[in-house]
């Protein structure tokens, strides 16, 4: 079986048994990237010489007994998470020349927990799209179909885990960064709890709704490096201080008895036919494993696009204004003055769809339309949370799509960013609530992927990965890898 | 300079101070807080506002504006919260600044004021909030370009919001006074002036006698003297009143006081201002305070000012005015009930104490601008000064001498009074054989005053002062003078 094929766990398995080398290991995922990276433009930044010295290391510390379960481990970051030394670009002009002086707390506990880093992937700019076509490094092709889009924002770890350029990659979520885009290239991607995941080094888009997570092949590997990577970090005020259980260890929980609750939100006249009838078995699937299935509904759930879309972009503008020229980052030629340097270095600094952001957001805060705006869609945001507290007094587990159609053309929608952000439709309620959420490969549309949403409640994590992990023993969706890349 | 009101006007002030926390650490990063340090040595990745880091909050914040929330009676707000107010300047370097706006930690307080006329007056506290402070830009020295200095920037401030009810310059100052003395007594503030850690931006409107509703009014930025205040005050008031009296009318905007010229001038009006689109920072949990937090530092209050002085004033039988001044400071009253203790208390020690420690002792700190820390004349040196003009050594007058001594040298009163003779004459003996020298150096004046002329009874006392050099006790020196000079 060659290497790219296995799973983190097997991987691992195999430096422990010292079946390869990490260094070995490195090399392969390196050979990969250089051979499909110029195709699928999943990488920002290759580090592969700062990675086969860290994989050297890690042999190291494996012959000397003091490895841990994940060295020698190769892994991609979203270049949203900041690594010392390394270009941290978030997909932004505004970036590119910006070396992070410090790594993202995310960052240190996996290096920490000796996995080597391939490289730094592509995204949507600043994390706002949902496409991968919004970044400054050009759009990201989907494995499956390079005249489709990898979903996004978090497009680059998704493609290179699809196409195993890398056994796994961080990302992270705001309003579906990691589920959409893993459903739409076949791989298994976890939002946790919001305060799960350090934010600390994660460049910020909207404060209370971004979740670092993982997107991998299946939800064992997700369970491997989510366990790693979460847990408390007093660098991050929302960060919660509650244990983090042994995620892998509790996978083998079975489906006998689980109350899933169908969200009749999710299969409403927006949902594509035939994505609907991939979920829909996919269901049907898990009652055939115990799973006692209901359908639920949470009423607000369909006002969480406007509500996402006014609060995202209200704490992006003001999150963004530390890009000013001024300290780090993009500054224009020859500023005439202090107004000059500010309008210029933004404008040539920033995208046209962060930009789009930071005037709504700027708009909704603005006096006169606070009130009417800001704080009435944190208002519905509340109802959402409360709808979403009742269902889960009576079910374990909300189940339902992940994105409403497959992968969509490059282009197709870029002219029309209403329709481009209905794409998070199932997604959004996860992320206004805080909830740990998932997407699982669960068939394909013709070549496309479809992919299984499951959602937990507050730190159910654990839930939401065994219940994952119990379908995928069940299914090879998850196995598949797309022509040319196998 | 004491400037009376137009006739017929009644001025309204309002007072935003500006206290800047003492903790050791900012109030969202581990940085250190000193003043002083070379520019950007004491700005970390938080601080500059790098992209990714967060904000945690210093509960040593907190617990100081609990504590100035517990010394003016105000609310402690159970749950507080932090807005972010979003403005663009290059010593604003994430483009908001963290502070509160809708939830306040401190709410509803108030503080007592001593009018001229010996009234009291209640002034109250609509607010007090915890914000983080901006940094410096710098211009001197750089051709062409601003420097940035973000030392500051991150520094916790108290934000103390006063209602508009002071009435003139005077009221505002001694306000602004009782706060200063407040934030230090409670040891949550150094209240340095020149180095910008106390600072204060006033409110300041005027309307026609008998009028309820308030005038437009304008804000004075940053000025950084009680006297500049004053200035401030009084120049802004005579404008308004002017531009009224002329037809004119006022302009809602921030205005700068340039000391320099005693004037202030407009920086933007209130078109120009920003919309500052506050909003939770979502970077941040509400700050909850809990009843036994609130009891914990409530158990750690100091006599406040008001109560320090309303006990001088009972216990040591001072005036209002006097107890006021002895407890200005936590430091000066410490010195004085130092003094009076080693003196070994009574009324008459009291009283002796609090002249010196109010009259020489403080011109002299004032003369040297040193701290009550730093003193040359130390409590202990103050009482043994005190014992001897207690005893009869020295007169009061020949005491400021050995002051002035003791000042200069750091040493000990008895080692003056002893090395340079000046110990009092109170040998009658002495003091006969001086009168009489200088009765019979003196016949013309003698003759006179025996003739009726009784004021040239101080010229005998001058001169056989002078002939004692000054050492003679005055109470025995007038008696024999009388007995011995006879008549008028």
């Amino acid at each position: 079986m060659s290497l790219h094929t296995r799973s983190l766990a097997e991987l691992a398995a195999g430096l422990r048994a010292k079946e390869f080398s990490a260094v070995e290991l490195t090399r392969h995922f390196l050979a990969r990237i250089e051979q499909a990276n110029a195709g699928l433009n999943a990488f920002v930044t290759v580090t592969a010489e700062r990675a086969l010295a860290d994989a050297a290391r890690a042999d190291a510390a494996r012959a000397a007994g003091r490895a841990g379960p994940l060295s020698g481990v190769p892994l991609a970051h979203k270049d949203i998470f900041c690594t010392d030394g390394i270009k941290t670009s978030c997909g932004s002009r505004m970036l590119d020349n910006f070396v992070a002086p410090y790594d993202a707390t995310v960052v240190e506990r996996l290096a920490a927990a000796g996995t080597v880093l391939l490289g730094k992937t592509n995204m949507d700019e600043f994390a706002m799209g949902s496409s991968n076509e919004t970044s400054y490094y050009g759009p990201v092709r989907n494995p499956w179909d390079p005249a489709t889009v990898p979903g996004g924002s978090s497009g680059g770890s998704a493609a290179a885990v699809a196409a195993r350029l890398v056994p796994v990659a961080t990302g992270t979520d705001t309003g579906g960064s990691i589920r959409q885009p893993a459903a739409l290239v076949g791989i298994s991607g976890i939002k946790p709890t919001y305060g799960r995941v350090s934010r600390y080094g994660m460049i910020a888009f909207a404060s209370s709704l971004d979740q670092g997570g993982v997107l991998a092949p299946s939800a064992e590997d997700c369970a491997l490096l989510l366990g790693a990577m979460a847990g408390f970090d007093p660098r991050d005020s929302t960060s919660v201080d509650v244990p983090v259980p042994d995620y892998a260890a509790g996978l083998a929980t079975s489906l006998k008895g689980v109350k899933l609750g169908v969200l009749k939100e999710f299969f409403s006249a927006g949902l594509d036919a035939a994505t609907g009838a991939r979920v829909e078995a996919a269901i049907a699937q898990l009652r055939a494993l115990g799973a006692d299935v209901v359908e639920v509904s949470c009423p607000n759930l369909p006002l969480s696009v406007p509500t996402y879309y006014v609060v995202a972009p209200a704490e992006c503008s003001s999150n963004l204004s530390r890009f000013d020229g001024v300290r780090f980052g993009h500054r224009c030629q020859g500023p005439k003055d202090l107004l000059d340097l500010y309008k210029r270095s933004r404008g040539e600094g920033f995208g046209a769809e962060v930009k789009r952001r930071i005037m709504t957001g700027t708009y909704v805060l603005s006096a006169g339309y606070y009130d009417a705006y800001y704080l009435k869609a944190q208002k519905v945001r509340s109802l959402i949370n409360a709808d979403f507290r009742r269902a889960f007094a009576e079910v374990d587990l909300l189940v339902g799509p992940t994105s409403p159609t497959p992968a969509f053309a490059i282009g197709a929608k870029v002219d029309d960013p209403i329709t481009m952000y209905l794409n998070d439709i199932y997604t959004i309620g996860a992320n206004l609530a805080g909830l740990p959420a998932m997407s699982v490969p669960c068939g394909f549309v013709g070549n496309l992927p479809v992919g299984l949403q499951l959602i937990g409640p507050h730190f159910g994590e654990a839930r939401v990965l065994a219940a994952a992990h119990a379908y995928q023993c069940e299914t090879d969706f998850h196995r598949r890898l797309p022509a040319g890349f196998a | 300079m004491s400037q009376a009101v137009r006739e017929g006007w009644e001025v309204v002030i309002g007072l935003e101070i500006h206290a800047q926390l003492a903790t050791t650490s900012k109030i969202f990063s581990g940085s250190a807080t000193a003043y002083g340090a070379a520019p950007n040595s004491q700005a970390n990745l938080v601080d500059l506002g790098y992209p990714g880091t967060l904000p945690v909050l210093n509960r040593e914040a907190v617990r100081m504006a609990v504590k100035f929330g517990l010394a003016t009676g105000a609310t402690i707000a159970p749950r507080s919260i932090f807005a972010r107010k979003n403005y663009f300047y290059p010593d604003l370097p994430k483009g908001y600044q963290i502070s509160q706006y809708e939830r306040p930690v401190v709410e509803d307080g108030s503080l007592e004021i001593l009018l001229e006329d010996g009234t009291k007056k209640t002034i109250g506290i609509t607010r007090a909030h915890l914000e983080e402070d901006a940094g410096k830009s710098l211009h001197e020295g750089l051709a062409n370009a601003s420097g940035i200095d973000l030392n500051r920037a991150g520094t916790p401030l108290l934000e103390i919001v006063s209602e508009p009810d002071l009435r003139s310059a005077k009221e505002a100052i001694a306000y602004l006074k009782k706060v200063h003395t407040l934030v230090r007594y409670l040891e949550i503030c150094d209240g340095n002036m020149q180095e910008g850690s106390f600072r204060c931006d006033a409110n300041v409107s005027v309307r026609r006698i008998g009028r309820t509703e308030f005038g437009t009014r304008c804000e004075i930025k940053n000025v950084n003297s009680f006297r500049f205040v004053e200035k401030a005050i009084n120049f802004e008031v005579e404008r308004q009143i002017d531009v009224l009296e002329g037809g004119g009318s006022i302009v809602q905007e921030t205005r700068l006081y340039d000391s320099a010229k005693d004037e202030t001038r407009s920086m933007r009006s209130k078109e120009q201002a920003n919309d500052y689109r506050y909003f939770p920072d979502p970077d941040l949990l509400p700050v909850t305070i809990t009843p036994a937090f609130v009891d914990e530092v409530r158990a750690t209050l100091p006599e406040l000012p008001d109560e320090k002085a309303g006990r001088f004033a009972l216990h040591y039988g001072l005036s209002a005015y006097d107890a006021g001044v002895l407890t200005a400071s936590r430091e000066l009253a410490d010195y004085y009930e130092a003094v009076v203790r080693a003196l070994g208390g009574g009324g008459a020690a009291a009283k002796l104490a609090a002249n010196w420690v109010m009259g020489d002792f403080s011109a002299f700190l004032n003369r040297d601008g040193l701290e009550i820390a730093t003193a040359r004349v130390p409590a202990a040196g103050l009482a043994g000064l005190l014992r001897r003009i207690q005893d009869e050594t020295i007169s009061g007058k020949i005491a400021k001498e050995v002051f002035e001594r003791m000042w200069a040298e750091a040493c000990e009163a008895d080692a003056v009074i002893e090395a340079r003779g000046l110990k009092q004459i109170t040998d009658s003996g002495a003091i006969e054989a001086a009168i009489a020298a200088v009765m019979a150096a003196n016949p013309k004046q003698l003759a006179e005053y025996r003739a009726g002329k009784d004021k040239l009874f101080g010229f005998f006392v001058g001169q056989t002062m002078k002939a004692t050099e000054g050492k003679a006790n005055p109470a025995q020196l007038n008696e024999l003078l009388k007995k011995l000079l006879g008549g008028p």
